[in-house]
């Protein structure tokens, strides 16, 4: 350890005093006495030098031993409490977490006041170091909460039968699933002059979806109907209504209406004034309902309005059929008239019977649900509730039913649980076939035979499952589903069953639903990070490019001369939202170009012109990608040549790409200027990017996304943080004044 | 007391009754059919009242209503609507209209020679 220099110098201040004092005291002296005097003094003095060196020696000596205890005492430990603090200090800006071993043990030495000093220092370290522990403990708390309810929340959209989107104020995507997913897939209407197989299949041009994170939802609904919904939710706010939710009903270009239901989301702790951050909307197809509420009223309609003419008639025959004066003829001619009206009554109410049976019936909220779904959640019900095997059997995987499956399984488990205690049963079947406009869910069993009346009397009393008793009987249960129920025997199996006749879901939607099936992969429905996009009101070209939503595309071509006829042959695009890219958001179509592809291309994109028969127009793909690109920055590499055929375009198709645009090829020459190639191969290579899937239109876009955000630091490190200052420093590279 | 009745209904099974009704309390009764043929017969015969049914083909009964009040020269004819439309907004529709009453079907046949009596006792033979 190297000494001290201030302690050194404590330790021999007391000899340098010293020294000083005695020379002080012989210069005074000798100065005073005079001459005889003085070498009298210096004299007696020399022989007795060595006495007073000594002297001053000791005292030194002991000086200096006093000096370096009241220094170390007084003013060293505190220097050294000060150095370990300005240690803690330093230690505290970090942000890892000190274990409290770690801290400084206070010196045990000092004055009592520096120990009490270094005691308190202690004690406030130790402090400052527990309450960081609870603050990060209840940090990470906090995150793995937040995370649950995510993960709740995306788990809950998943399985909602209703399609939710939730917006921010700007109408901006931030959160839908699966359901919403689809709806919007089946009313965004196919351009016009589209192939009528896209729109009876609902399957969108290019896979491209109408709505996606970040996007904007008025590309599906009407601004202006929004935007009226989000005032009635703030006049309700400001009135403190205790439900603040606005309701309206739209119709979409395909002709389907739509419920909307708008719930407010609010900024939390914005205090009485509420402010609104976003918007919930839950959308339902009401187009089958208000057929149905039509049919309804039709019915209701004939037998009231339609059946007073008639009793009028009757009435007013059979009163007068009492008058004594009336004579044979029209006495005659009165019960004609009764005999008429009776069969014309009877026939419109046969009539209205035969229709609305249905309609009437199926008041009770049912569900669509895959059949073989029901039949195997029955199974499983059955076995652990009843411990009896049972097993489906001959049962029809196509077939979806619209149900009320917890009463209808109530049902058969109450059937089960009958049969079991009074047959001491041990296997049942359940089968499912279609049987006409309906299906037939079949509880078999085999064993002796039992009377009808028995089995019958089960179907009117109260469910009974283990010890809960319901309210409901298989009865009801039945006529919640305008169906059937009845009990059969096959004798040649020795045999029997009972028999629901159920009815099946519309025709539409096992398609839809089989497509929630068939996703390979859960898909990003949610970005929460998208609420902090303070975006309102910023000009585009301030936004910074980490913000901004961009579509990022590529085409491939039956040439390089888009003004000597050479046409676009694919589209391929995908998206970066909120600084990530989202893959599953893309767009891949083939178009046919309406003439012929030179050989010499087929070797660059593999598409053979074969592959582009039957293919949508650029007429249709145009309009389809316009509206897939809605609302976000177009990003290409060597984007002039893509956007060079896209322009050509917009005359003929009526579409006009007005976005900025942000080429990759231009972004870098601005950020490796003395690089000689921007080839999309190069850049890979300089940033790191793995090719994959290259020159496909979809490959290239995905490859060019990749670069475009790698890139994004690089740019920052240059002060080009925003889609002004990037469009400005690429209009001044030399390579932009290229153009084709 | 007689007068002259119009009965305008497109159905024939209660115009058999209506007219054995008005002839019993003794009037001369005039039937028509349809909308048109009721207006016409209205501006030419004059009737004192007229059964009009709400639901006929070419003129409507409401039309035919409001075209008797919009005739200054009509204006004594006295008018009650006969209808199978039983909502309360058509009634206020029918009165509103210038009907002087509103039955709807099934109505009694006593309960309509009393009204018809009522509507016609004020006026001379």
């Amino acid at each position: 350890m190297r000494p001290d220099p201030r302690e050194v110098a404590a330790a021999l201040a007391p000899a340098a005093l010293l020294a000083l004092a005695l020379a002080a005291a012989a210069a005074l002296l000798l100065a005073t006495a005079e001459p005889a005097e003085r070498a009298t003094l210096i004299e007696l003095a020399a022989p007795r030098m060595a006495l007073v060196v000594m002297l001053w020696f000791f005292l030194s000596l002991a000086g200096g031993v006093l000096a370096r205890w009241v220094w170390q005492h007084y003013a060293a430990a505190p220097g050294r409490l000060a150095e370990q603090l300005q240690i803690e200090l330093a230690r505290g800006g970090a942000r890892d977490l000190p274990s409290t071993a770690a801290s400084p043990t206070p010196p045990a030495e000092g004055s009592p006041g520096a120990r009490a000093l270094a005691a308190a220092v202690q004690a406030l370290v130790q402090q400052r170091d527990g309450l960081r522990a609870d603050i990060a403990a209840r940090v990470a708390e906090a995150s793995r909460e937040v995370e649950q309810e995510r993960n709740r929340l995306a788990a809950l959209m998943a399985e909602l039968t209703q399609s939710v989107v939730v917006c921010n104020l700007d109408g901006r995507i931030l959160l839908f699933n699966a359901r919403a997913r689809l709806q919007f897939r089946a009313l965004v209407a196919v351009p016009a002059g589209g192939p009528a197989t896209v729109q009876a299949t609902g399957q969108a041009i290019g896979g491209a979806e109408a709505i996606g994170l970040g996007r904007s939802i008025y590309a599906v609904l009407d601004r202006r109907l929004v935007a009226h919904a989000i005032e009635a939710v703030q006049q309700r706010l400001q009135r403190g209504a205790a439900s603040p939710s606005a309701q309206f009903v739209t119709a979409t270009a395909s002709g389907q209406l739509l419920r909307v239901q708008m719930a407010p989301v609010r900024t939390p702790g914005a205090g009485a004034d509420d402010a609104l951050a976003g918007f919930v909307l839950m959308l339902d197809n009401i187009t089958r309902d208000m057929a149905e509420e039509g049919e309804r009223d039709r019915l209701v309609h004939s037998l009231t309005e339609g059946s007073r003419g008639a009793l009028g008639n009757l009435q007013a025959a059979v009163e007068l059929l009492d008058d004594p004066t009336l004579d044979v003829t029209t006495r005659e001619r009165f019960l004609a008239v009764i005999r008429e009206e009776i069969a014309g009554m009877s026939r419109r109410l046969n009539e209205a019977a035969a229709q609305g049976a249905r309609a009437l019936k199926t008041r009770w909220p049912l569900e669509d649900m895959r059949g073989a779904d029901l039949v195997a959640a029955a199974v499983l019900r059955i076995e652990a509730v009843h411990g009896c095997r049972a097993t489906a059997a001959e049962v029809d995987a196509s077939l979806w039913l619209r149900v009320d499956s917890y009463s209808l399984i109530q049902a058969l488990l109450h059937l089960t649980g009958r049969l079991v205690d009074e047959t001491g049963l041990q296997r049942v079947r359940i089968r499912l076939q279609p049987s006409g406009e309906r299906a037939q869910l079949d509880l078999v069993w085999a064993g002796q035979a039992m009377s009808t009346e028995t089995v019958m009397a089960w179907e009117t009393e109260p469910l009974k499952v283990g010890s809960d008793t319901s309210a409901l009987t298989v009865r009801d249960v039945v006529e919640r589903h305008g169906g059937a129920f009845w009990f059969e025997r096959e004798r040649v199996r020795q045999e029997a069953f009972f028999r629901f006749l159920l009815p099946l879901a519309a025709e539409n939607v096992p398609l839809e639903a089989g497509a929630v099936t068939s996703q390979p992969s859960r898909p990003e429905f949610y970005d929460f990070d998208l609420f902090a996009q303070g975006s309102q009101g910023a000009a585009l070209a301030e936004r910074s490019l980490a913000d901004l939503a961009y579509t990022v595309f590529d085409t491939e071509t039956t040439g390089l001369q888009p003004s000597q006829g050479d046409e676009i042959i694919q589209i391929g695009a995908t998206r970066i939202v909120a600084g990530k890219l989202r893959r599953q958001e893309c767009f891949e179509q083939l178009v046919d170009p309406q003439r012929s592809v030179p050989e010499a291309g087929v070797a660059i994109h593999g598409i053979q012109a074969q592959m582009l028969r039957g293919q949508p127009t650029i007429a249709v793909v145009l309009p389809a990608f316009h509206t897939f690109a809605h609302d976000s920055v177009l990003l290409a590499h060597n984007a002039a040549f893509d956007m060079r055929f896209l322009q050509l375009k917009e005359e003929s198709t009526g579409v006009r790409f007005e976005q900025p645009v942000l080429d990759t090829l231009l972004l870098s020459a601005v950020v490796h200027p003395q690089q000689e190639s921007h080839s999309l191969e190069a850049m890979c290579e300089r940033l790191g990017v793995s090719v994959l899937g290259r020159h496909t239109a979809l490959g290239d876009a995905m490859v060019t996304a990749e670069v475009f955000l790698k890139m994004l630091p690089l740019l920052q490190a240059q002060g080009i943080a925003t889609l002004g200052q990037a469009l400005e420093a690429s209009r001044k590279t030399y390579l932009a004044r290229v153009s084709y | 007391m007689s007068h002259k009745v119009l009965v305008a209904d497109d159905e024939p099974n209660i115009l058999i009754s209506l007219e054995f009704l008005m002839k019993r309390e003794g009037h001369q009764v005039l039937m028509a059919r349809d909308g048109n043929a009721a207006l016409d017969l209205i501006r030419s015969e004059r009737p004192a009242l007229v059964l009009l049914d709400v639901m006929m083909p070419g003129k409507s009964g409401f039309e035919v209503c409001a075209a008797v009040r919009a005739d200054e020269s009509l204006n004594g004819v006295k008018i009650l609507m006969l209808t199978a439309k039983g909502r309360d907004t058509d009634r206020a529709q029918g009165l509103g209209l210038g009907a002087d009453g509103y039955m709807t079907k099934p109505f009694s046949t006593q309960e309509l020679a009393a009204r018809v009596r009522d509507m016609l006792a004020a006026l001379p033979p």
